[in-house]
């Protein structure tokens, strides 16, 4: 019998596999194909507190190994939320859940994290502070040390729930950017979101998205997510929620032992709606190829040694 | 919705760039004409999402119009190729809604979904008129298996090689007016039968890019009158009166 279950910031989860957000809506299309109680936790689609409705069409265009994707942050609104999705949550998964959190200013981040003070289930709040589509030229709080210090103040000190901000590749030295998140008294990190990028219409010789840029997700950016794991793992002590391309019991091995404490899947939900479920099948096997009786025994493992 | 794996018994080409695939397997998910169906081809990260022209039992009939590289190889692909395909996805056309008299029109490959409408309206009893349209005679295709239905069949081709020089809308101008349409093709198409005069009803199928094709990233939302709808989820088929054009 393999342990599964590991621990981010003093909250228990069953595994380590988490979908993540935006690839998962409030959970709705996945309760009708399989039993949400597999999994570790899921985080909810990245909400601001009013209603949006994202950019204009098209918002999805293929890439090698992956997608990009430029929806703008679409949802119903954080009121909305918790009137219709969370009471519906609780039907669906009795486990803890992560609530993806947006804003636009520092005023809108903490005040989604006093609406969600209520919210018993909600365990841990996943900052967004790193969506590329929603400003012109891929810009947002995550962009610099300082504004992500400024945010993670901010819902520090409006939150009792653990923080755990989720950070931008698009940057040129994430570590100093997890640092300063740290230094400020984040519960812990999410990384990476989307990498920045774009695809061109031959025959239209335009931009491809409406959006022109958009965010690229899926197998391609695996190997970008884990050196940024693993640089983290080195910079900070907190722990670490590894996302990026993982579509795998193998891979989602890697970013364990890269230093990650649980990870999340996103792109390979939409390839395979049953993605998840299979990489938690999976996982037994994988830590008995590897000599390990507890999955947590994998956190950083390749640091050491 | 359901993931199975299908083998490809047939890939014939009918015009140019437009083929008809026959794949075997489990379509048990499939509920309505104009659902769609989901495919993962090798070395390609995003499904294809492809509307189901017909379906029995034992398998699907899919047309399928060669637009980029992903097409372009599933067309060629060799008999006995299995393929993993999602199946029973989206809302198709609603019979019970659609009045005695009803109009089919469809536009190149949009004519795909109005095949296995077509038969079932037969089956209940209904004899639509089918009103095609394509660019011309070299692109035209599946009319003799519309009339082979037993159905009255009128094509439209732009060039005027063959039946009505013009649009679809140029055919459905020439009905009396009150229709009730049934309609697939691409965008502008749609658009120009629900403007017509003639056209007091509808069920407009659209098409979108998607990623995942069951709800969950909502890459494909457009708005309507009723707000934000999923192509994927909430349509591909929406009645006239919710759409915003």
């Amino acid at each position: 019998m393999v342990d599964l279950s590991v621990s981010l910031a003093g909250v228990m989860l069953k595994n380590p596999i988490i979908p993540a957000s935006g690839t998962f809506g409030y959970g709705r299309e996945f309760a009708e194909i399989y039993d949400l109680d597999i999994l570790g936790s899921f985080s909810w689609k990245g909400t601001t507190r009013d209603p949006r409705s994202g950019n204009p069409q098209p918002r999805i265009a293929e890439t090698a190994s992956g997608m990009l994707n430029a929806v703008g942050l679409q949802n119903p609104g954080m009121e909305a939320v918790l009137r219709e999705e969370l009471p519906n949550i609780a039907r669906i998964f009795h486990g803890p859940v992560i609530a993806n959190v947006c804003g636009f200013s520092l005023e809108e981040y903490a005040e989604n994290c006093r609406l969600l003070e209520d919210a018993e289930q909600v365990k841990i709040l996943e900052i967004n502070i790193s969506c590329p589509n929603v400003h012109a030229g891929g810009k947002n709080f995550g962009s610099d040390p300082r504004s992500a210090a400024a945010v993670t103040r901010a819902v520090r000190a409006a939150a009792k729930k653990p923080v755990f901000m989720k950070l931008s590749p698009n940057v040129s030295d994430i570590a100093e950017i997890a640092r300063a998140c740290e230094a400020e008294g984040a519960d812990g990190l999410c990384l990476i979101n989307t990498l920045l990028g774009m695809r061109i219409d031959l025959d239209a010789r335009r931009p491809l998205l409406a959006n022109r840029t958009g965010g690229l997700s899926g197998p391609a950016v695996f190997p970008v997510a884990l050196r940024m794991v693993w640089d983290v793992y080195e910079a900070v002590k907190l722990p670490i929620i590894g996302c990026g391309g993982v579509d795998s019991a193998e891979s989602a091995a890697e970013m364990l032992l890269a230093g990650a404490s649980a990870v999340e899947v996103g792109a390979a939900n939409l390839r395979d709606p049953w993605a998840c479920k299979t990489i938690i099948e999976n996982l037994p096997a994988v830590c008995r190829r590897l000599g390990v009786s507890r999955i947590s025994d994998l956190i950083g493992g390749a640091h050491y040694g | 919705m359901k993931k199975s794996i299908f083998t490809l018994e047939q890939s014939r080409r009918l015009a140019r760039d437009v083929w008809e695939l026959r794949l075997a397997g489990d379509t048990s998910a499939v509920t309505a004409p104009g659902q769609f169906v989901n495919l993962q081809l090798p070395g390609k990260f995003l499904r294809r999402p492809i509307s189901v022209c017909d379906w029995d039992e034992r398998g699907l009939i899919l047309l399928i119009k060669e637009a980029g590289e992903g097409t372009r190889e599933l067309v060629r692909l060799g008999a006995g190729t299995e393929l993993d395909v999602l199946t029973g996805l989206g809302n198709g056309f609603d019979l019970t809604k659609a009045p005695e008299g009803a109009v089919l029109a469809g536009g190149g490959v949009g004519i795909a979904p109005l095949y296995g409408l077509a038969r079932r309206m037969l089956e209940a009893g209904e004899r639509p008129l089918a009103v095609l349209g394509f660019r011309s005679r070299e692109e035209a295709f599946y009319l003799e298996e519309f009339a082979a239905l037993g159905l009255e069949v009128r094509a439209a081709t732009e060039d005027g090689s063959l039946g009505t020089k013009g649009f679809v809308t140029d055919v459905l101008k020439g009905l009396p007016g009150g229709l009730y349409v049934m309609a697939c093709g691409p965008a502008p198409m749609l658009k120009a039968v629900s403007a017509l005069p003639q056209t007091a009803g509808g069920q407009f199928s659209f098409e979108a890019r998607m990623a995942c094709g069951f709800g969950a990233c909502v890459g494909c939302t457009v708005e309507t009158k009723r707000g934000l709808r999923r192509v994927c989820r909430d349509g591909p088929v929406f009645q006239k009166e919710e759409i915003l054009w």
